[in-house]
């Protein structure tokens, strides 16, 4: 028999690993929340959520497209309850293919417009929770020492003394880049928008992956200017990186972070629950407790005296409906791409 | 009847009648169906109770199947019927299973044409207990029929393990990764499209050329070839310097050199390239340094891929060391003295007879050095610059922006057919040839000294890598001590407070700090993930170089197949293919440390494979000559030669279940964190120091786990060669301590 104890013990081993665990529970008074935000942030909304409710809220923390994915393979047999943070693209994605359910909140008449105009855009599969307006950032440090000029507009950046100095996200892969591109072409026009984008290629030293990287560079010194959302470059300042935020004269866009309750549900009361929650104003304040400077959805909500004010902004009528659209995004990546990535510096 | 397959029937059986059937949903320890309305409530009852009453009558041919080998009773093994009914027990009975399975699932009939035929049908859930120790009491039917056939000798013990690691290298290698590359055919409404497949596999981002003539970037593909080329040469040529190192030089310290060569494998790959950024990114400290020598600021160069390059060579040298370690080590002392007899000199000895003797060592080592590289993922991420490789267009092509899933099938597949090629070509390299140098003939001579030509060489490249290596880590020590790495450079604790603080309450220990969770399910995963690693991955390279039989190449590719597919693939295809019915396994812990197993399996094999190719099979003859059955001989004569191989693929994936990213990203859940899942949002965060705080503490661990594997794995003796050869004969203990012990 001892022929077999080898084998035996293997196929024992791989039985006990697949039980390993438990499986996925429908137990009453449990939330599987998928987060795209900061770390911290989504830690503080699904302890704050568990706190008042007695729900056991079990977290998952991923990069909006990552997010995006995972709801899309698990869609025949969805394990996730709540979306809640991460640039609103993928969730309006998301509501175009029919992965997040619709819901209206009774609290809707607190929210800002923009957050409405979101939901109104997606058949309510979507809510705007908080919005960040796009710009730049640079290392004062870093500029003082190459002795370039402080840019203030979209047009400046195109300047031949910024050439390798400047850093922006691919668009193929980062949704902050993507804004980016859509902004440049809302602001100036297709054609202009393009040879916009032609002439920043020449200054730009490398295309990052992930959208926030470009400004992280600079806070240590390896980049000087970084195309990103006002937010990320205040978040970078107030760690005491020396880095200044600006909002480009000419107007710019930006993005509406967005949740969504994934359809199919297995906690769809407390899927609800959650997401009347998280529009609520004093939960909304509480994102300075961990250094979040976006802007909040509920207009009740406090805002830091350091985070970017949309009203001194001057913004973009983004169009979000069009913009989000997967045609639209594919036809324009896909421009980008052979006209302006192919080009050599 | 055979006592075996009586053992596997009543298994089966046993199955059937008692355990539930289908998956419970609190969980696989979870003994609460005790109590809860078993056997009869549908949740938790056995087959039986199924299809009595719970409306499953789909299983009920399933019995008939497992009644059918007890015909056998009485008839001889010889008796074509004998294992005529087995096979018929066995393939009916689990292709019925799996056909039931895959045609029913949890919204009924899975296919639109059984839907317009037939009536509308119940619903069932992923296999159980019941379920699946039915299918493996299936399993082994076939390989008792087909070695009752006299298939390899009749070798039971041989047929079962090639049955069993067949079945499950196709169930979550095979399965899950054709869902994917499936989607590479179709466009993007999910039709299959052949002129979507060929603009896709043949645009220009993946081929281009640009590179040659311009300051375009070149294609991906052709990115990847030429870091994976780069890569596997270095890393195999460095493994060598320090395989010889340890082995054949005197040198001091080698356990010292060990634990060093080890630190970059343990080690998060982010952390690898953020330290190297401090050092020479644009402000870094050799880069400041530099500019102030000579008056010229070096600039970007890091980024791209130099910088890739250097990180992994710092990552995957390791893994050569590995690798070379055990076959150096192996090549036996008498056919280097026969070549000295015949007075060769040292260095036409080494370069005639002892390197091409570790050639199946070399090939294996850049096999697994150009295969890394293809797959590595973080590395390029933090140091790629605009240098794209295929590993991460793929993982962005899926979470990207664009959202194409057909791209990343399609990336794959190149990606795929680079590794393979590598793959056939390094098994052409190694020809038939013999590398036995291990026999059961006396031996006991010492390894020659290197030839000083080499030795001051050698001595030269591992000392300044060495202190290369040094330098990084103090780097990252010191990040995990400081405010703001890079900024504020006060010291302080606060960063491994946060993450691992612990308070005494009243209930005992209260595991305060943020990283506790993910910690302990990272240990356990691991725990669990790396012994089973092991043990499939030698016994699989026991199959492979010892038995011959058809389908052997097949078999082998199979085998070797998942480490040729990025993690990321890897990742989405597991829950492509097991979010549903017949095995659900998505959200539990079991996903990982399947993906682990199968994920890092192939270095177990590849270094069983490199350490087995030098034993003698007249070892294994003699052990069979004198009675012993292929078991035996493998538990008591091949795994004990083992030992190096044994120690390298226990390490291996102990290790990179703690420190993966790719496919773990998509596969933890909020119950199963893992720790580089947690590390990455500190990093997206931009806060280095308690990522660098909680990768110091993984380190830690990993090495007391090391060195907890070789005191469990012990040493392999061959001869006295374990000893020092490069004491002077004064200091040699004497010549019979070794028998002492042995």
């Amino acid at each position: 028999m001892k022929i077999y104890k080898l084998m035996l013990t293997t196929a024992i081993g791989v039985v006990v690993a697949m039980g390993f665990g438990t499986g996925p529970a429908a137990a009453k008074g449990k939330l599987n929340y998928y987060c795209s935000a900061q770390e911290d942030w989504c830690q503080l909304m699904a302890k704050g959520f568990e706190k008042e409710t007695g729900i056991k809220v079990n977290m998952s923390r991923k990069s909006s497209g990552e997010t995006f994915a995972q709801i899309k393979a698990e869609s025949r047999n969805p394990k996730g309850d709540v979306w809640w943070g991460g640039t609103g693209d993928p969730h309006l994605q998301a509501a175009e293919e029919g992965l997040t359910e619709p819901y209206v909140t009774p609290i809707r008449g607190e929210l800002n417009g923009w957050a409405i105009s979101q939901a109104k855009s997606a058949d309510d599969k979507t809510i705007g929770i908080y919005s960040g307006a796009l710009g730049y950032g640079y290392n004062a440090d870093v500029l003082k020492q190459n002795n370039l000029p402080v840019p203030a507009c979209w047009k400046d950046l195109l300047k031949p003394v910024y050439k390798g100095h400047v850093q922006m996200a691919n668009p193929n892969s980062s949704g902050t880049a993507y804004t980016t591109l859509a902004t440049i072409v809302q602001l100036f026009g297709e054609e202009e928008g393009f040879e916009f984008m032609k002439g920043l290629h020449k200054n730009i030293n490398q295309y990052t992956k992930s959208g926030s990287a470009p400004i992280k560079a600079a806070a240590r010194g390896e980049n000087t200017i970084g195309i990103v959302f006002l937010h990320d470059a205040v978040k970078q300042a107030v760690k005491g990186f020396p880095i200044v935020a600006v909002a480009p004269c000419e107007g710019t866009g930006y993005e509406i972070g967005s949740m969504s309750i994934i359809k199919g549900s297995r906690n769809m009361e407390e899927a609800k629950k959650f997401y009347d929650f998280a529009l609520r104003a004093d939960i909304q304040s509480r994102a300075l407790e961990v250094k979040a400077f976006q802007v909040p959805s509920n207009k009740a909500a406090k805002t830091s005296p350091k985070a970017p004010k949309l009203a001194d902004i001057k913004l973009i009528d983004y169009d979000f409906k069009k913009y989000g659209s997967s045609s639209e995004r594919k036809r324009l990546l896909k421009k980008w791409d052979d006209e302006v990535k192919s080009l050599a510096k | 009847m055979n006592r075996t397959v009586l053992l596997w029937l009543t298994i089966g059986l046993v199955s059937f009648l008692i355990l539930p059937w289908y998956v419970i949903e609190d969980g696989f320890w979870g003994l609460e169906w005790l109590v809860d309305g078993y056997p009869l409530d549908p949740d938790y009852g056995p087959a039986w109770s199924q299809i009595m009453t719970g409306g499953k009558v789909w299983l009920s041919p399933i019995p008939l199947f497992l009644l059918l080998p007890f015909a056998t009773w009485g008839r001889p093994k010889t008796d074509p019927l004998y294992s005529r009914i087995l096979l018929i027990s066995g393939m009916g009975g689990l292709g019925y299973i799996l056909l039931q399975a895959f045609t029913i699932g949890i919204a009924g009939w899975e296919f639109l044409v059984l839907e317009s035929l037939f009536d509308p049908i119940d619903r069932q859930y992923g296999m159980g207990y019941g379920g699946l120790l039915v299918s493996a009491a299936f399993l082994f039917m076939i390989t008792q029929g087909v070695a009752a056939r006299g298939v390899i000798n009749g070798d039971v013990f041989v047929v079962s393990s090639i049955g069993l690691i067949s079945a499950i290298v196709v169930m979550f290698i095979f399965f899950p990764v054709s869902r994917i590359l499936i989607s590479a055919l179709q466009d993007n409404e999910g039709l299959y499209s052949v002129v979507a497949f060929t603009s896709k596999i043949s645009h220009y981002k993946i081929w281009g050329l640009g590179c040659l003539t311009s300051n375009v970037g070149c294609g991906a593909a052709w990115n990847s070839l030429f870091l994976a080329i780069t890569v596997g040469l270095t890393t195999t040529a460095l493994g060598l310097v320090f395989a010889l190192l340890a082995t054949r030089s005197g040198f001091k310290h080698r356990k010292l050199l060990r634990a060093l060569t080890v630190l970059p494998i343990i080690t998060p790959p982010f952390v690898i390239g953020l330290s190297l950024i401090l050092l020479f990114g644009v402000s870094g400290v050799v880069t400041q340094f530099v500019g102030d020598l000579i008056g010229v600021t070096p600039g970007r160069w890091l980024y791209g891929m130099p910088g890739i390059l250097l990180a992994q060579l710092l990552a995957f040298t390791p893994i050569a060391f590995l690798v070379m370690i055990g076959v150096v080590e192996g090549i036996s002392p008498s056919m280097e003295e026969a070549a000295q007899t015949l007075r060769a000199d040292r260095w036409r000895t080494f370069t005639t007879v002892s390197l091409p003797l570790m050639r199946p060592g070399l090939a294996n080592a850049f096999l697994l050095g150009f295969i890394e590289s293809m797959a590595d993922f973080g590395n390029p991420l933090v140091l790629g610059g605009d240098y794209d490789v295929l590993s991460t267009e793929i993982f962005f092509a899926i979470v990207g922006a664009q959202n194409d899933q057909g791209m990343a099938g399609v990336l794959a597949l190149v990606l795929l057919g680079f590794t393979l090629s590598a793959f056939f070509i390094q098994r052409r390299w190694l020809g038939k040839k013999s590398y036995t140098t291990v026999t059961g003939k006396g031996d006991s001579g010492f390894h020659s000294a290197l030839p000083n030509r080499l030795k001051w060489p050698i001595y030269g490249i591992a000392g300044s890598w060495t202190a290369f290596t040094i330098v990084i880590y103090c780097m990252i020590m010191f990040g995990g001590f400081v405010e703001v790495w890079g900024l504020d450079h006060s010291l302080t604790f606060k960063h491994y407070i946060t993450a691992f603080s612990v308070d005494f309450g009243e209930h005992g220990i209260l595991w305060e700090g943020s990283a506790w969770n993910s910690f302990w399910t990272t240990i356990t995963i691991a725990t669990i993930a790396a012994p089973l690693t092991a043990g499939l991955g030698l016994l699989t390279a026991y199959v492979l170089v010892r038995q011959k039989f058809r389908g052997h190449d097949i078999f082998e590719f199979g085998t070797m197949l998942s480490f040729a597919i990025p993690g990321t693939i890897i990742g989405v295809s597991y829950i492509l293919a097991f979010n549903v019915p017949p095995i659900e396994l998505t959200g539990t812990g079991a996903i990982l440390v399947l993906c682990f197993i199968f994920r890092n399996m192939p270095v177990g094999v590849r270094a069983g494979v490199a350490a087995m190719s030098q034993l003698d099979k007249s070892l294994d003859e003699a052990s069979l000559t004198l009675g012993a059955n292929s078991f035996y001989t493998f538990r008591k004569v091949v795994l004990p030669l083992l030992r190096p191989a044994i120690l390298a693929a226990l390490v291996y994936s102990f290790v990179r279940a703690m420190t993966a990213i790719s496919a773990v990203i998509f596969l933890v859940s909020a119950e199963y964190d893992m720790a580089t899942s947690y590390i990455i949002g500190r990093v997206e965060n931009n806060d280095y120091g308690l990522a660098i705080a909680y990768c110091s503490i993984l380190i830690l661990v990993m090495l007391s786990a090391v060195s907890i594997f070789q005191f469990l794995v012990g040493d392999r003796r061959l001869g006295r060669r374990s000893q020092s050869p490069a004491k002077s004969p004064a200091q040699q203990s004497p010549p019979n301590t070794e028998e002492k012990f042995a």
